[in-house]
């Protein structure tokens, strides 16, 4: 049985609560949306709070489980998380490092500049090369491009087999992974061989909050700085954004006093 | 003009015949989709079809493809659609349950023997695992969950939750696209009648193996597709006043069953029925929204509703918004009165 040598890629993302679901809080009444720029080139991100994408410490969690629990029969040898982006990326290398990953790699990009999925895959696919990773845990989808795609690409790429929206996740013998995947209508269970690729879905964990001392243990674990070319790749645009905009805007119609005005107003709209 | 020009400079020996002629000639012949349909058990899914409604949506020929241990009938069927020129089929069992490991290679020999510009899946669990790895194979940077095509390289789709709409232009030789179901009607069976002919079967290895799955079974309409749809959230307090309130409702209105978030975790409703951001995007003639408070994710999978109806006890949830009509009220009263009014009726 082969040990585990865990990539875990994660990305930094306009926090949840600006406007999207959390793996932690479901309750929440969000206040305020993500907003379109006024050049619409995107969304505006100054003074916006960033953290880590939300299904990313689905993933940083589940790695570290894998080794707490010892549910793995090879054991794990190495947790390494790595993103790319800006300077500030760095900041939620640490914080997967306080969760409990082993070490982080930021491959350096310039302020704004953003790769699209297939430039991640193929970086991340240099990256697995380089750190002889034999299984790859990523969330199913980053919640700004929404494109859920890397996971799938980057095992395209390697040619290993992939389970994707895993919400469960069981080591067996001879390097055998059996996982749960949510599909359309319920769950679908797939078996694979090491080295594969994993994406998270939401009920696959939740993930722990990072611990003062651990915040202070992750400031002296190693964080290699890389770039794009270190790992012999560019970022390669296929797409070109046009231009990003508000969605419509729908206005309510008002309340009703009981249920046969409900039943009325329905009526009247031809729902009904 | 930018590729006019490129367009020119490919053809040169057409280049005389006038532009506009030339880049409508252009179009016709060298534009070709191949919409990926889904079958179980040889039934065509119906919410495949809708990758068919987008690839007329390009402008060229549209061909289908079918693979799986017994899909003569589906591509029978899938044949009737109008506008379909030929259906390619792929009869064998590897292929039955979807599996990307040979699923991706399988229609990458055929994206690549058949010389498609666009490929075009519904956005189903199965496309949203094999898709990406298809478009790693062939170099092409995806667009996923697709809203509106402009023109063959034009896209529009939501990104942050629904909450900005990018558009974008893709520079790729081929370009794969899974669309929004709701957004892309499923194409009806008309009177054509494309012709059925064997697919390439490169016979990749599977490196991973279907051990089995478990589905919610229902005799209610499909989430996805249904055009009438009740979702209750956290207010409903269990899974049995869930059941208890919820369903007599969906069954009084012949409508399907929804849930936020926050019920599906608290394990009042299966996952498979979460509404939202990462659950079913719906956009049915009706939604009615029971117990909901209408936190952005669950906006994100039902804001296209037609009719949108919202039963709370919170005067101010955001549900109210955006609801055509609301109610405020304790749901345990006004649904099941909602219910009896509707039976009655």
């Amino acid at each position: 049985m082969s040990s585990l040598r865990i990539l875990v890629p994660i990305k930094r993302v306009i926090d949840y609560a600006v406007g999207f679901s959390s793996p932690r809080l479901s309750l929440n009444h969000f206040l305020v949306k993500p907003r379109v720029n006024k050049a619409q080139t995107g969304v505006e991100t100054a003074g916006v709070k960033h953290s880590m994408n939300p299904f990313d410490e689905l993933s940083v969690e589940e790695s570290v489980r894998i080794r707490e629990k010892k549910r793995s029969p090879g054991g794990v040898e190495d947790i390494c998380v790595v993103s790319a982006g800006p300077a500030k990326a760095q900041d939620v290398l640490r914080t997967a490092m306080a969760m409990g990953a082993d070490r982080g790699l930021h491959v350096e990009l310039a302020e704004g500049e953003e790769l699209e999925p297939l430039a991640v895959a193929k970086l991340l696919a240099a990256t697995v090369a380089r750190e002889r990773s034999n299984l790859v845990v990523l969330g199913k989808q980053s919640i700004d491009d929404d494109a859920g795609q890397t996971g799938q690409m980057l095992a395209g790429l390697l040619g290993w087999p992939q389970a994707t929206q895993a919400s469960k996740i069981e080591f067996g013998a001879d390097d055998a992974v059996t996982v749960t995947k949510e599909v359309d209508g319920g769950v679908e269970t797939v078996r694979a061989k090491l080295p594969m690729v994993i994406t998270t879905d939401l009920r696959l964990n939740e993930p722990r909050y990072a611990s003062l001392p651990n915040i202070m243990k992750a400031k002296k674990k190693k964080l290699e700085k890389l770039k794009l070319g270190d790992l012999g790749i560019g970022n390669e645009v296929r797409l070109k954004i046009l231009k990003v905009t508000e969605p419509p805007t729908r206005q309510g119609g008002g309340k009703v006093e009981d249920v046969d005005g409900l039943v009325s107003k329905l009526k009247e709209l031809g729902a009904l | 003009m930018f590729s006019a020009a490129r367009r020119a400079v490919a053809r040169p020996a057409t280049a005389a015949i006038g532009r506009v002629t030339l880049n409508a000639y252009a179009r016709q012949r060298f534009l070709s989709a191949l919409a990926i349909l889904e079958q179980r058990d040889g039934q065509l899914s119906a919410g495949s079809l809708s990758a068919v409604t987008a690839a007329k949506a390009i402008g060229g020929s549209v061909h289908g493809f079918l693979a799986g241990a017994s899909v003569k009938s589906a591509a029978e069927e899938a044949a009737k659609v109008d506008g379909i020129e030929k259906i390619l089929i792929v009869n064998n069992v590897a292929y039955e349950k979807g599996l990307p490991e040979n699923y991706a290679p399988l229609l990458v020999e055929n994206i690549k023997k058949g010389g498609y510009t666009h490929v075009i899946a519904a956005n189903s669990a199965f496309a949203k695992g094999v898709l990406p790895r298809v478009s790693a194979l062939l170099d092409s940077q995806q667009i996923s969950d697709v809203t509106a095509i402009q023109d063959e390289k034009t896209f529009v789709r939501p990104i942050y939750a629904g909450n900005a709409i990018a558009t974008v232009e893709s520079t790729d030789a081929i370009k794969i696209l899974t669309v929004r179901g709701t957004a892309f009607a499923a194409a009806t069976l008309g009177s054509g009648s494309a012709a059925i002919e064997e697919g390439a079967d490169p016979k990749a290895e599977a490196t991973a193996e279907w051990v089995s799955e478990d589905l919610a079974k229902s005799d209610r309409p499909d989430l996805a597709t249904a055009s009438k749809v009740v979702s209750g959230g956290r207010g409903l307090k269990s899974k049995e006043e869930f059941d208890n309130i919820m369903l007599p409702l969906a069954d009084a209105l012949g409508a399907a069953v929804g849930a936020s978030r926050a019920a599906v975790d608290s394990g009042y409703a299966d996952n498979s029925l979460q509404v939202g951001q990462t659950g079913k995007v719906v956009a049915p003639e009706m939604y009615l929204a029971v117990g909901i408070s209408g936190a952005i994710q669950h906006l994100a999978g039902m804001k296209d509703s037609k009719v949108i109806a919202a039963i709370n006890k919170d005067a101010d949830a955001p549900i109210f918004q955006i609801a055509d009509v609301g109610l405020v009220g304790d749901l345990f009263e006004k649904v099941p009165e909602l219910t009896e009014k509707l039976k009655s009726s």
